[in-house]
């Protein structure tokens, strides 16, 4: 110390600086207000813009058929996503197996429904009883134990909710396959080495772990398929949008309604995004949100501050 | 200190007959032969790519063999005899003949979304059936006697690694095993960690337990091992007592293996 401070009194203060300035952000100051000011002028055009009809998207936005189109959008995405869900892990480990035809078998399912659109595959299903006029269920080869005609079993909602579910799961089971991936190797060799069954393994080790991966891309997908069942209004079916859309229809209140339409998606999102945080936290235990680095290093640093 | 080896008569721990082992076309084990008695703690050593880890794996069946046969304390893990030939066994089978063999990883591979406490009782409550409390009380005991009594409520990624590998080693020892073998368990830690877990298996050792140990730590296993094992390209070079191997080696190739690691 001393020997510092004595060769800095021997040097010129007036060489030490008084004062440290920080660098100017003039540039983000400008482009902030820029887009303050633009914010104002959208929002302003909004409510001055008779055409909105603000009065209207009010009368409409709780009125009893639009909130029965939401709830329908609910139960539609729900029911969707949980059978996705089971298909799509049954796929991802149908893709995990050594057995080559359960290997072909999901690969083709995946490449299929990820490749025909949403769109097309519902207007097929909705007209199923085109090709097959009645199902029956039998022994293969053998009798028919009792027979339907296709359009009772697939009705409007019966297709929509198909519809979804063989192309949302296609696309969960990739989600599931890269979960099961980044489990590391070494997990189910000593899930092995304690004599743990597969079954056993899968369940209390690797999937656990593999959730943590599957989660955030999984509520995407969730997030994703809320707002795809808007395309199921294309068979008519009565969720929110196509609610919406036979009032307007009849009123031509097209802006409101559809405004009324996009509102509940909004709310819809809003409330799967805040689920999502504390799925992710329940399925994060073990990392607390940190990598493994900085979990070592803190509980390291605590450990010394403890000392 | 209590005494976590099984003791038998008559029967060898390990009987390992005539084993091979293939990649493919690749032959990394030849006709390997090795005997280790109830008690007895084996070092193996050698250069990498020797097949030692391989052997060890060979042992609970983690890995195939291809001809021969292995016996831990007198039954066979992973097939069944059949007059002259050995027949794979079912998954389960298997399973359940591996129970009584622990194994310690050099990754130390604890299950990273369970504490210390529930990665040590996971397997005996779930494989073993054992009651709850009773699993957590062993545990717990094990726990302590690796050191690592304060620490049962931690997440592995909390720990260090010599803290992580020591409950390893009580989460195999949990499963009450007759046999433990041991997969270059110092090879993945900070050389001041080595030591502490070094301490654990010098404990295991002095309890008769029945060790077999794939290390690089010659000072440990001249200290530790009452049998040394010298493999070279996927052959058993020499074996014999730890200071016999060790300090006089009969073989060139151990020689100046042993020369160039000390």
């Amino acid at each position: 110390m001393t020997v510092i401070s004595d060769a800095m009194t021997a040097r010129d203060k007036n060489d030490i600086p008084s004062r440290i300035v920080p660098r100017s952000k003039y540039g983000t100051w400008i482009a902030g207000a820029l887009v303050v000011l633009f914010v104002f002028l959208a929002l302003r055009s909004a409510f001055a813009n008779d055409n909105f009809a603000w009065p209207a998207f009010g009368r409409y936005l709780f009125s009893e058929s639009i909130l029965l189109g939401l709830v329908r959008t609910i139960e539609l995405a729900l029911i969707a996503m949980a059978l996705s869900i089971l298909a799509g892990m049954a796929l991802a480990m149908m893709r995990q197996s050594s057995n080559r035809v359960l290997n072909a078998v999901a690969g083709t399912y995946i490449w299929l429904f990820r490749a025909v659109p949403l769109l097309v595959l519902l207007l097929l299903l909705y007209n199923l009883a085109a090709l097959y006029p009645e199902i029956s269920l039998s022994v293969p080869f053998g009798p028919i134990l009792f027979t339907m005609e296709t359009n009772t079993v697939i009705t409007v909602a019966g297709a929509a909710i198909i519809g979804l579910a063989l192309h949302e799961s296609a696309y969960c089971a990739e989600i599931f396959r890269a979960g099961l991936v980044s489990v590391d190797h070494g997990q189910r060799e000593a899930a092995e080495a304690l004599g743990m069954s597969s079954w056993l393994m899968t369940r209390r080790i690797v999937l656990p772990q593999a959730m943590r991966a599957i989660v955030p891309p999984l509520t995407n997908q969730f997030v994703s398929v809320v707002k795809t069942t808007s395309i199921v209004s294309v068979i008519s079916m009565p969720e929110l949008l196509y609610s919406a859309q036979i009032i307007y229809a009849r009123t031509y209140e097209t802006i409101p309604l559809l405004l009324v339409v996009t509102f509940w998606y909004l709310v819809l999102t809003a409330v799967l995004t805040v689920a999502q945080h504390y799925v992710e936290k329940r399925f994060n235990r073990g990392r607390a949100g940190l990598s493994d680095y900085t979990a070592r290093k803190l509980s390291r640093l605590t450990l010394e501050a403890g000392k | 200190m209590i005494d976590l080896a099984e003791k038998s008569t008559g029967v060898a721990a390990v009987e390992i007959r005539g084993v091979h082992k293939l990649y493919g076309s690749l032959h990394v084990l030849h006709e390997m032969d090795l005997v280790v008695a109830p008690g007895e703690v084996v070092c193996l050593i050698g250069p990498s790519g020797s097949g030692k880890s391989t052997l060890l794996r060979c042992i609970n069946n983690l890995e195939k063999i291809q001809a021969g046969v292995i016996k831990v304390f007198g039954e066979l893990i992973g097939y069944r005899r059949a007059g002259e030939r050995l027949i794979e066994t079912t998954k389960r089978e298997t399973c359940r003949a591996r129970q009584h063999v622990g194994m310690v990883f050099q990754q130390f591979n604890l299950f990273s979304h369970l504490t210390a406490l529930q990665n040590l009782i996971e397997a005996p409550t779930r494989v073993q059936r054992l009651p709850r409390e009773k699993a957590t009380e062993y545990a717990k005991e094990l726990l302590g006697k690796v050191g690592l009594a304060d620490k049962h409520a931690s997440y592995p990624a909390q720990l260090s690694g010599g803290q992580q590998q020591r409950v390893a080693i009580a989460r195999a020892l949990c499963m009450r095993p007759k046999l433990m073998l041991f997969d270059e368990p110092t090879s993945a830690l900070d050389p001041e960690l080595v030591g502490e877990v070094l301490d654990v298996l010098r404990d295991l050792a002095n309890n008769e337990m029945t060790m077999m140990v794939v290390t690089h730590e010659i000072g440990f296993a001249r200290q530790v091992a009452d049998t040394v094992v010298f493999m070279d390209e996927g052959r058993i070079v020499e074996q014999g007592p730890a200071a016999q191997v060790l300090d006089s080696p009969r073989h060139e190739r151990t020689k100046r293996f042993l020369e160039r690691v000390s």
